[in-house]
């Protein structure tokens, strides 16, 4: 086992992670990968009262990720591994070795334009996703396991 | 109280908006409560959503499930200050009617009254 889904989403821990994929998934761990968070204890209460006990919540800035990733993947136990923006997530793939990145969920924002129904972005930031596929990353977005996986190439 | 308290029904998709329609049906209030829907919003653009329906004065914010978009949204919006909040998780019909009637108490009181009502409400009746 390892972590099944890196996903993209700037709700962090919600429901369709909690419940649309760590259900199916038969998740045990949530990694949040996100610097503002991890320095916020509140904050950290707040979003482990969205998550059921059997599942494990851990905290970690982008830099402390990046270091413990290997021990992530390694795992027995399945996780999600979550960040919110795409400047993270590219830090976090860089020479990783992770094959799949999900967007799950980037929402409207002064500068984004939409590409699909819940995803928006800058062209910078699509040109973020563009060369993270280019370096052999499959990235597709999906917002729950039931719907199809948009290939990055038809909303980028 | 100065101003009336309100309450801010947040919640996934349509459930906020038809919790308040069926408020506004059983009991004819229409004033009281104000949904907010978390559809197409990050937190920042659901905390304004939550700030434009507070208005002003006092409130409760009612939120669906006791973790999420919206309640980190909700207390993180609460937490800034500004308008007397408090916040309940598990939002259901039976808290809402009870709340649009006791609304002469600070935010916190009715909390604490609307999470009693609301709690009270689930049962398990014999089946027919």
């Amino acid at each position: 086992m390892t972590i099944a889904l890196v996903r993209l989403d700037d709700r962090l821990i919600h429901g369709q992670v909690v419940i649309g994929w760590g259900q199916p998934l038969n998740v045990r761990f949530i990694v949040l990968v996100d610097d503002e968070v991890r320095a916020s204890p509140w904050e950290q209460d707040l979003y482990r009262m969205g998550v059921p006990s059997h599942i494990d919540v851990v905290f970690a800035s982008v830099e402390e990720a990046g270091h413990r990733l290997s021990e992530w993947l390694g795992s027995d136990q399945v996780g999600i591994l979550l960040t919110g923006n795409v400047d993270s997530l590219a830090t976090l793939c860089a020479g990783s070795g992770l094959k799949k990145v999900n967007i799950g969920g980037v929402h409207h924002r002064a500068g984004r334009t939409e590409r699909l129904r819940y995803v928006y972005l800058t062209d910078d930031e699509a040109s973020k996703l563009r060369r993270l596929a280019e370096t052999g990353i499959e990235v597709t977005a999906q917002d729950v396991p039931t719907a199809r996986a948009v290939p990055l190439a038809e909303f980028t | 109280m100065s101003e009336p308290l309100r309450g801010v029904v947040i919640s996934h998709a349509g459930l906020a908006e038809a919790l308040v329609a069926a408020v506004r049906a059983i009991t004819g209030v229409s004033d009281a409560l104000v949904p907010v829907s978390n559809e197409g919003c990050d937190q920042p653009a659901l905390q304004e959503r939550i700030a434009q329906a507070m208005g002003s004065g006092p409130a409760v914010l009612f939120i669906d499930l006791p973790g999420g978009s919206c309640l980190t949204s909700a207390v993180r919006y609460a937490r800034q200050g500004g308008a007397e909040v408090a916040v309940v998780t598990g939002v259901n019909l039976a808290m809402l009617l009870d709340f649009v009637f006791h609304r002469e108490v600070t935010p916190a009181d009715a909390a604490r009254r609307a999470a009693d009502a609301g709690g009270k409400a689930i049962r398990l009746p014999p089946a027919a």
